[in-house]
């Protein structure tokens, strides 16, 4: 009997002495995880309340996700962005992968101007970013119009195009860095194997860099997705992007249905973020 | 075939930068034989390997694989593998696909892989790991997993680039002669690139000795040990006591020199020396041989005489220091061929001995 109490008092005395650091540590982490979660929480519930202004909880209800899937206009807005954000995404990682490796793998003149100007997208701020791609939209279509006569107007595509721009920095720098610390000397083994420079890349060097291109794409994809000042500049009218229309809802005033589509857009991005993880866990 | 060399290297020199890395090293590899590259790191012999595997190219000179010029085949057209040091082995891929690799870049069909495949496996005792991955497994077992994965191929050369380097030195001894048997199996050419000169005495058919990029010396094991043609293959390859001094006489292949401190020896010489040039005699430390004072010597010997200054003991030897004079010692080692626990029996510091130097043990090098 006394065996077993003394066992158990030693943990407690310990847990004792630590008592002041160790409670204002994680005190610390608590207040921290609950500034970071706390908005999000609320947001979430809110998208569940009756109440029409959605900042009160007077009862449970699905409402705003059936009115959400019935608003035309959001609906629309969501596939837009879906869309942008697939195709920039596909679009940016292929072409980050292959100037990654053109960047880590040869030696050409103006390498080094290459690299810092691929890096400037991701510390530029954005507005700048913006309104250089408005210009420069602008001017080109100043051009096609001189030279053949059509007239261009903002639309998707251009949205698509400037989401590209700035991703492709992003994989860029993500690509990077797993093919630094992928071993050269595999691909001279596939090489004495008998293995061409293509079969080389596909059987062996690519499925190696793969969780990074994951990675790579997965941050292009949310980045596109919640992206506000760029949408907002470069899709011509008519045609908005889901982070545009919740800005110009919210204006006028904050619906529980906006904090459904935020809680929805929320739950894809952890998925993607899950999905993810996991594939990467598996090598 | 027979005739062509497996691999032909004609003055190939390569260069990074200034100073070359191999230096019109020119070599002929004969099909089916063990030659090894041996040398002290940083001498050339990977970038030697890796000119005849095609990842290097040379700055000039030739490299022929049975008489078929390299200059302009890549790596994964030569009829050669590699086992690299560091094995190389895709982490992605089970040990099966590892060694399946090389045949399916050769679009073999599918039932011919797969038993080649095992076969491989078997040949090096892996069958039972074929689904692991690398990186479950030991590092005597990924070497021999990048053995198969070479030798699966049936490559006409097969380059082993220190392959035993990571192992340990119970294991290392283990996978020496199941190389040794296996290449007598399967009867390729081996290029083994190794900087240990035990491994390399043991292994090769032929070794080339190599420093700062050049080759000194291409010889059997034995000729390499017993009849070094210059003092950096002699010292590099086991123990040596050498001694400077000029020439003063050659006549019938061998030469005798006189030392500062007035010591006359004679050794043969492997080029004749004209007299007055400066020389090294060189003596491996099992070849003297010490005598008690009343003890003869071999006859027409001149007697040194000497005092014990140093005895270790270490089993199969005892290794003595003896001094000859104020400046000069010398090392000689003994096999202790007799069983005794008489201390008596072994060498004493500080006795008086005689040491005897055979002209037949000795070689005068020049400098
Ligand atoms: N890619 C390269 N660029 C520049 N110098 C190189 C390169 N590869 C090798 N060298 C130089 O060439 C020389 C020979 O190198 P090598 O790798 O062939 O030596 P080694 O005999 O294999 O040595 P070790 O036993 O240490 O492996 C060294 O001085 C090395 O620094
Ligand atoms: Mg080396």
């Amino acid at each position: 009997m006394s065996q077993t109490a003394n066992r158990v008092t030693t943990p407690a005395i310990e847990r004792g002495r630590l008592t002041w650091s160790g409670v204002s540590l994680s005190l610390h982490a608590v207040l921290i995880y609950l500034f970071l979660y706390l908005p999000i929480l609320v947001l979430i519930i809110f998208s569940f309340t009756r109440d029409a202004f959605g900042v009160r909880w007077t009862g449970f209800t699905l409402d705003w996700y059936v009115r959400l899937f019935n608003d035309e206009r959001l609906m629309g807005a969501s596939v837009n962005t879906l869309l942008v954000a697939s195709v920039s995404t596909l679009v940016s990682t292929i072409l980050g992968t292959l100037m990654a490796m053109a960047m880590e793998r040869y030696q050409f003149r103006g390498r080094e101007g290459v690299e810092a100007l691929i890096y400037l997208p991701v510390v530029v701020p954005e507005i700048v970013m913006a309104v250089a791609l408005l210009a420069f939209s602008a001017l080109v279509f100043d051009l096609i119009n001189a030279l053949t006569g059509q007239v261009l107007r903002r639309n998707l595509t251009t949205v698509t195009i400037a989401h590209i721009a700035f991703n492709m920095s992003f994989v860029v720098v993500v690509v990077r860095t797993s093919l630094r610390h992928f071993d050269r000397r595999l691909e001279e083994a596939a090489a004495d194997l008998g293995a061409d420079s293509w079969q080389t890349f596909w059987r062996v060097t690519f499925p190696l860099i793969l969780p990074g291109i994951i990675g790579g794409a997965l941050m292009a994809f949310t980045l596109s997705l919640d992206d506000f000042v760029i949408s907002l500049f470069l899709s011509g009218p008519g045609t908005s992007l889901l982070p545009v229309e919740v800005y110009s809802r919210v204006r006028r005033a904050i619906t529980p249905e906006i904090n459904a589509i935020s809680t929805l857009m929320l739950l894809l991005s952890i998925t993607l973020v899950l999905l993810s993880q996991l594939l990467q866990r598996r090598r | 075939m027979s005739d062509t060399p497996a691999i032909e290297l004609r003055d190939v020199i390569k260069r990074f930068g200034e100073t070359p890395a191999v230096d019109r090293v020119s070599l002929q590899i004969g099909d089916g034989e063990f030659f090894s590259l041996l040398g002290p790191s940083g001498c050339g012999k990977t970038t030697t390997l890796r000119m005849i595997a095609g990842f290097e190219y040379p700055s000039s000179g030739e490299m022929l694989i049975h008489g078929r010029s390299m200059a302009t085949i890549p790596p994964h057209r030569r009829p050669v593998n590699t086992v690299f040091q560091s094995y190389a082995l895709f982490p992605h891929m089970s040990v099966e696909q590892n060694v399946a690799f090389g045949l399916q870049m050769q679009r073999l069909p599918k039932q011919e892989i797969a038993p080649r495949v095992s076969e491989a496996l078997e040949l090096v005792r892996l069958g039972h790991l074929a689904q692991r991955r690398p990186n479950q497994l030991s590092g005597g077992q990924q070497q021999r997993v990048a053995l198969a994965r070479a030798l699966v191929n049936q490559p006409e050369v097969l380059l082993l680039d220190e392959p035993l380097g990571a192992l340990d030195q119970k294991l290392r001894k283990e996978m020496q002669l199941e190389l040794k048997s296996l290449q007598h199996r399967v009867g390729i050419t081996f290029i083994f690139v190794t900087h240990d000169q035990e491994e390399a005495l043991t292994m090769s058919d032929r070794i080339a000795v190599m420093n700062q990029g050049k080759v000194l010396q291409v010889g059997s094991p034995t000729e390499i040990y017993e009849r070094p043609t210059c003092r950096f293959v002699a010292d590099f390859i086991g123990e040596t006591n050498f001694i400077d001094g000029e020439v003063v006489e050659s006549d019938g292949g061998y030469s005798s020199i006189v030392t500062p401190d007035g010591l006359r020896l004679r050794g043969l010489a492997p080029r004749t020396l004209p007299a007055g040039s400066a020389a090294t005699l060189s003596i491996r430390p099992e070849k003297l041989r010490l005598t008690t004072l009343e003890q003869a010597g071999p006859e027409q010997v001149a007697a040194l005489p000497v005092s014990v200054e140093l005895v270790s003991y270490i089993g199969s030897d005892t290794r003595i220091t003896v001094r000859l004079n104020e400046q000069r010692t010398l090392d000689v080692w003994e096999q202790n061929r007799r069983s005794t626990l008489d201390r008596n029996a072994y060498w004493q510091p500080g006795e008086q001995a005689l040491l005897f130097c055979p002209p037949d043990n000795a070689l005068v090098l020049a400098e």
